[in-house]
């Protein structure tokens, strides 16, 4: 609690703060529907569109083997681009801010 | 408080000495009982030496609470693993996938994809916001009594559901494994965990998680490069040997009935990776992968171990750590579950334990060289004792929560109006958790028998219609207020509770009856069947309720052949004893070896159905007897009205809708004053509960 009387209206609309939100909901809702539909695909998938889950494409491996594991693949990779994303950019735009507020030029 | 501590200790190996002398059956043999118990004394010692060290630093009521913001980003994700792995996904998933293969394996990719809404929208702003419970969220911006007391009704309820589906998992867990008495093991665990949390707190509850969670992966590395290992490590090459194995096509005939017949042996074991084994409902599955993707981020325990790591960018850490764990786990389980398959038997899995929980351990068993080996019964042993270790770590985490509901939003936050002295505030966090726990122990015996399976998913659906759209809302959106939380997160639970409540999860007597009266009295011929054409159900909300004048979807149907009448449990068994009475005197007079082995073999299999029709016959005896004179269930309901078993599809939609529409209807200056301060700080981490100096 270094800084009590600080003006949270005039952070909010501070275009460096409304630069963050806007990439950060953008990149967020981007992925996060992404993931909702990549997964329940599989479901789906199993249910209704069963001869194309049961093509075997390497031995006796087929589409359905191949499609459960790419889920793990695709929720590591979201979570590796998102990562990275919040560890380079949207970090350093926070800190930007942090330090702004407490230098006193945006109050 | 170290002086007690130690006292505990001793009354803990008292307590194993005591339940060593009572243990009989159990899948462990009995002379290899010691090994087990050894097994269990080591890491029951290695968890109290944890809690003895968390004990000298657990006095303020952050460090209680939240281990004093001090456990790392990579720690949190073992602990966050820990706690999340449950015996339901360590023993539970490796055993649907020894018994249906695909569908088991499928059902698994939902509770790794979970975490990517805990990362993207959950962990970061939770710690940027939160202090110690979900109440300390939804209260930043609304009416902080009425939120609190909501938040930890809800916390309490789904920590209870969560909690009762472990204890007695637990407590059925250790007495098929090692024949340790019901109560005896739902008692030992209650008074372990308690232990964990009152002297510990956070802190020692983290570090079992993780010591579990290493013990878990571990143990199953080395079970799957066992498996594995014959087949150079190919997958295809694998995946061959279990489609080609006897054993598992023989599951997969028996799983299809009539429809195997026409298939051939490759067909029926490639059929094991297909889907359709188990699940068969494609709606309940959407049902419950909802609840799983969006319950996973309101579980009370979960959020709560993101208030232990001192930044936001620690918490993210923690969820990246976690889905590598448990996705990797998972994969994981993929061997263990066929493996099982193919080397125990689905047979042999199933005999042992319905679900398939034993698939694991007794693949443990098998890899190191059998039940009659000292090898084999080692890591049997090391497998039971992991998954010991599991229910107490997961059992621990959800009576923190319930304890810290109970404690820091009803009575600090409530009761006391905020204004209780730091001490006052422990106390009462330790209290709350003896509460909890004794309240744990209680329900985990009073529930001994009853079908419990279902509460994991009612936990999940309830902080998925209930938590997250409050936590969502509170979080994301500036209308929301007081009113909709309250209104969406009291309807969201209530409305997933009633709908279990009347879903085909309760028992129906009228059905009971009339499958023991099949088993006992046998059934009459079927005639034979044209080919019936598919059948288009009447509406969607047919597929849900069970309306009048609804007609069900079914598919096209070929002819089948007249089926005979079975026979009733009785006559079946006086036909088995004939026979085994001419087979056995037969085989005095056979001096052929090969036909004295088969004729053996002969004798073994009417023997074990005799066994498997006098057990079915005993329950259908027990089943008439224990549902005499009933005809509805508890809800006064002779069928089910709600079709799936999964609430979710209505509840989670129904929960957002409602905050939404409170919210809209009605306004609260403090919550649209307080956005803008909520929006940076969450954003930013400025003035966030910093980690406490040691």
């Amino acid at each position: 609690m270094s800084n009590p009387n600080i003006n949270w209206a005039a952070i909010d609309s501070n275009p460096k703060f409304q630069a963050l939100h806007r990439k950060k909901t953008f990149f967020l809702w981007g992925l996060m529907v992404f993931s909702i539909i990549y997964y329940f695909m599989l479901p789906i998938g199993a249910a209704y569109y069963q001869e194309l889950f049961k093509t075997k494409v390497w031995g006796v491996i087929n589409v359905g083997i191949l499609f459960a594991l790419s889920e793990f693949v695709v929720a590591w990779t979201i979570a590796f681009v998102y990562s990275r994303k919040a560890n380079a950019e949207f970090d350093a735009m926070a800190q930007e801010i942090i330090n702004d507020v407490n230098s006193g030029s945006m109050k | 408080m170290s002086k007690n501590v130690t006292y505990f200790f001793m009354a803990a190996i008292a307590l194993l000495g005591s339940t060593a002398a009572y243990a009989a059956g159990g899948a462990v043999a009995d002379e290899f009982k010691w090994m087990t118990f050894t097994v269990f004394g080591v890491i029951i010692a290695i968890t109290m030496a944890i809690t003895f060290w968390a004990a000298r630093s657990t006095h303020t009521t952050s460090e209680f609470y939240a281990a004093g913001r001090s456990v790392s980003g990579i720690q949190n994700g073992w602990a966050i693993a820990g706690d999340y792995l449950s015996a339901a996904s360590f023993l539970g998933i490796a055993g649907l996938i020894s018994l249906y293969g695909y569908d088991g394996f499928m059902y698994s990719v939902g509770w790794l994809v979970a975490y990517i809404t805990v990362l993207l929208v959950i962990a970061e702003p939770c710690r940027n916001i939160g202090k110690y419970t979900m109440g300390d969220i939804l209260a930043f911006r609304n009416d902080p009594k009425k939120t609190k007391t909501v938040a930890a009704l809800s916390t309490i309820t789904v920590s209870t559901f969560y909690l009762t589906a472990q204890m007695v998992g637990g407590g059925v867990l250790i007495k098929t494994l090692i024949g340790i008495d019901y109560e005896i093991s739902v008692i030992g665990v209650g008074i372990l965990m308690l232990a964990y949390v009152v002297f510990g707190g956070m802190k020692a509850t983290t570090w079992v998680q993780i010591t579990k969670a290493v013990l878990l992966v571990a143990a199953s590395l080395i079970l799957v490069f066992l498996v594995w290992m014959p087949y150079g490590f190919s997958l295809p090459g694998y995946l061959q040997s279990v489609v080609g194995d006897a054993d598992v096509q023989k599951q997969v005939a028996k799983l299809l009935g009539d429809k195997a017949a026409t298939m051939t042996p490759e067909e029926l074991g490639q059929r094991f990776l297909e889907p359709g084994l188990f699940l068969k409902n494609p709606i309940d599955q959407i049902s419950l992968g909802l609840a799983l993707v969006l319950g996973t981020a309101g579980m009370p325990h979960i959020l709560m171990r993101f208030f232990t790591v001192p930044t936001a960018q620690a918490a993210r850490t923690s969820v990246i750590w976690a889905m590598g764990i448990i996705g990797g786990f998972y994969v994981l389980t993929l061997f263990l579950g066929t493996g099982a398959a193919m080397l125990v038997g689905p047979d042999k899995i199933a005999s042992v334990d319905a679900g398939g929980n034993m698939a694991g351990p007794l693949l443990a068993q098998f890899l190191g060289g059998g039940a009659d080996s000292m090898m084999g019964n080692f890591m049997l042993a090391f497998v039971a004792a992991v998954a010991f270790a599991t229910i107490v770590a997961v059992v621990a985490g959800l009576v923190l929560a319930a304890a810290s509901a109970m404690a820091h939003d009803i009575y600090v936050g409530v009761i006391r109006g905020d204004h209780a002295t730091p001490k006052e505030q422990v106390v009462a966090a330790r209290v709350a958790s003896v509460i909890v726990g004794m309240i744990a122990i209680t329900v985990g015996i009073l529930a001994k028998g009853q079908n419990v399976a279902h509460l994991v998913a009612l936990a999940f659906a309830v902080a998925a219609s209930s938590n997250l759209p409050a936590v969502f809302l509170t979080l994301y959106w500036k209308k929301c207020n007081t009113t909709g939380i309250l209104l969406g997160m009291v309807v969201g639970s209530l409305t997933a509770i009633g709908l279990v409540m009347v879903s085909p999860n309760m028992t129906y007597p009228k059905a009971v009856i009339a499958s023991a009266n099949k088993v006992l009295n046998g059934e009459s011929a079927v005639p034979a069947k044209e080919a019936q054409p598919a059948v288009e159900r009447s509406s969607f909300m047919c597929e849900l309720f069970a309306l009048d004048g609804c007609v069900l979807a079914k598919p096209a149907q070929a002819a089948t052949a007249e089926k005979p009448a079975k026979l009733g449990a009785a006559e079946k068994l006086a036909g088995l004893n004939a026979k085994l009475a001419t087979l056995e005197p037969a085989l005095v007079s056979i001096s052929d070896a090969t036909a004295k082995a088969t004729a053996e073999a002969d004798i073994a299999k009417v023997k074990k159905d005799i066994a498997a029709t006098e057990k079915a016959k005993a329950k259908a005896e027990d089943d008439l007897k224990k549902f005499e004179g009933q005809t509805t269930s508890i809800m006064g309901l002779e069928k089910p009205f709600f079709l799936l078993k999964n609430p979710g599809l209505i509840s989670i939609p129904l929960g957002f809708l409602l905050v939404i529409l409170g919210s809209l209807f009605t306004r609260d200056k403090r919550a649209e004053e307080m956005w803008d301060e909520l929006y940076v700080r969450q954003n930013t981490g400025i003035n966030a509960e910093a980690a406490s100096a040691h």
